[in-house]
């Protein structure tokens, strides 16, 4: 055999089988450089770590968990399926562009009209990334609903009895729902990227927020592939918090501009909560970064053949 | 032509055994999908960013042609959770990198699997908790 051959093979082994390693034992060090075991001692295999760069303790061993308290979602809550789960590239967790008829929204004619302007990276109608329209791809924010709908990692909730506040890794975002019984403005004052939220405890453990006056215009985008949105959208999230370590979340859109009748994006995505002392680790879009992103990856890698 | 580009290898065995990371932001339709290119290379930089991490590195052939490879992974705070840091590389390390190539033939791609120079392998799934 060919020394370039034989050097082809070695490599090959030592890429793809520490691949399996480290999709079931997450990144394990490299368990053979060379086919016959003579590689020097591996190294220590990387541990997850929060924002300080402390190892994550997880809260949640998968022994039976307390009860939840009553009217409380304070904490620290990630998703539970791993880090990957919230991500939603491809749409809604439960209604990803993906073609299949069950997963269409139902869409009024302005919907279907608006859905098409969008130029999205992902879903059925994916562009190239030098041609995408995608407002969050400069860095304006995703608001909401795409804040559930998309990127949606650790969120941490603080609450006192006239409100609850949540935080969102992704961008840095926060936002007020308010609990005090209030009724939402008879006008809006303004559109915001959050809107204006109320939320009321269904029972003890089930808390339902409303939220109006979103932002309707051509920058704010229901999910990653381009689904509309309209200022006349109403979002009902219902915070369900099954036991002391688990949240489910579910998200219903009720737009009927763009929509014929209200449709589940979301149902019971699961949460799980966090270590108290467990430092979120900041996430942001930076424009300058993203400037340079796309100068020396983005375009070249959108340009056509030929071109 | 006879290159230290090792091989660009596709399909069956690549595509069964790599996993594909979640590259949210920023699209799929550029990439030769399933298509996997295994090549040692040298690192030039490795920026750390929002939304994306992007590394630069060079890969010469025997004629002593150099390649400018650049091939993107996920955000910094999300490669966090897979493992790596913003100390993973330094200019001038040697490494072996497995990435997903763009159709066009640039030499662009995303980062599959990264091999450093210790040994030690890094991929793109997320750490256990």
């Amino acid at each position: 055999m060919r020394k370039s051959s034989l050097a082809s093979m070695i490599v090959l082994v030592a890429v793809l089988i520490p691949s399996h390693l480290t999709r079931a034992q997450t990144a394990r060090p490299q368990q053979s450089g060379t086919v016959n075991n003579q590689t020097p001692a591996p190294a220590a295999a990387p541990l997850p770590v929060d924002g300080w760069g402390r190892p994550v303790t997880p809260l949640v061993t998968g022994q039976k968990t307390a009860p939840a308290p009553r009217h409380d979602l304070s904490g620290i809550w990630e998703p539970a399926n791993g880090p990957g789960d919230g991500i939603q590239p491809n749409g809604p967790k439960d209604m990803p562009d993906d073609g299949k008829p069950e997963h269409n929204p139902p869409y009024t004619p302005l919907g279907l009209q608006t859905l098409k302007t969008h130029k999205a990276l992902f879903g059925q109608a994916a562009v190239l990334q030098a041609l995408t329209t995608d407002p969050a791809d400069t860095c304006d924010p995703l608001g909401l609903p795409r804040a559930d709908l998309f990127q949606l990692r650790h969120t941490q909730f603080f609450q006192n009895e006239r409100q609850v506040v949540i935080l969102y890794q992704f961008e840095k975002r926060w936002r007020t729902i308010w609990t005090d019984g209030r009724e939402f403005p008879k006008e809006i004052p303004e559109s915001r990227w959050y809107g204006y939220s109320v939320g009321k405890w269904e029972d003890d453990h089930t808390l339902v927020v409303h939220t109006v006056g979103t932002m309707g215009d051509e920058r704010a985008w229901l999910d990653n592939t381009g689904r509309p949105v309209s200022d006349a959208m109403r979002v009902e999230e219902r915070f369900h918090r099954v036991d002391h370590d688990h949240l489910e979340l579910t998200v219903t859109i009720d737009d009927p501009k763009m929509y014929t009748k209200p449709w589940v994006a979301m149902n019971k995505f699961p949460m799980k909560l966090q270590s108290p002392d467990y430092d979120v680790i900041e996430m942001m879009c930076i424009p300058s970064e993203t400037e340079k992103y796309h100068k020396e990856y983005g375009d070249v890698a959108s340009e056509t053949v030929g071109k | 032509m006879k290159v230290k580009l090792l091989t660009v290898f596709a399909l069956a065995v690549g595509v069964s055994m790599l996993s594909l990371p979640l590259f949210a932001h920023h699209g799929n339709s550029a990439f030769d999908t399933g298509k996997r290119v295994t090549m040692k290379g040298t690192v030039t930089e490795w920026f750390w960013a929002n939304p994306h991490c992007f590394l630069k590195f060079d890969v010469k052939d025997d004629s002593g042609n150099v390649a400018h490879w650049v091939a993107e992974t996920t955000n910094g705070p999300d490669m966090i959770e897979r493992g790596w840091s913003k100390r993973t590389f330094k200019a001038g390390d040697e490494i072996t990198v497995t990435v997903e190539p763009v159709k066009n033939g640039k030499p662009v791609g995303r980062v599959l699997q990264v091999v450093l120079p210790n040994g030690q392998a890094l991929g793109m799934a997320y750490l256990k908790r």
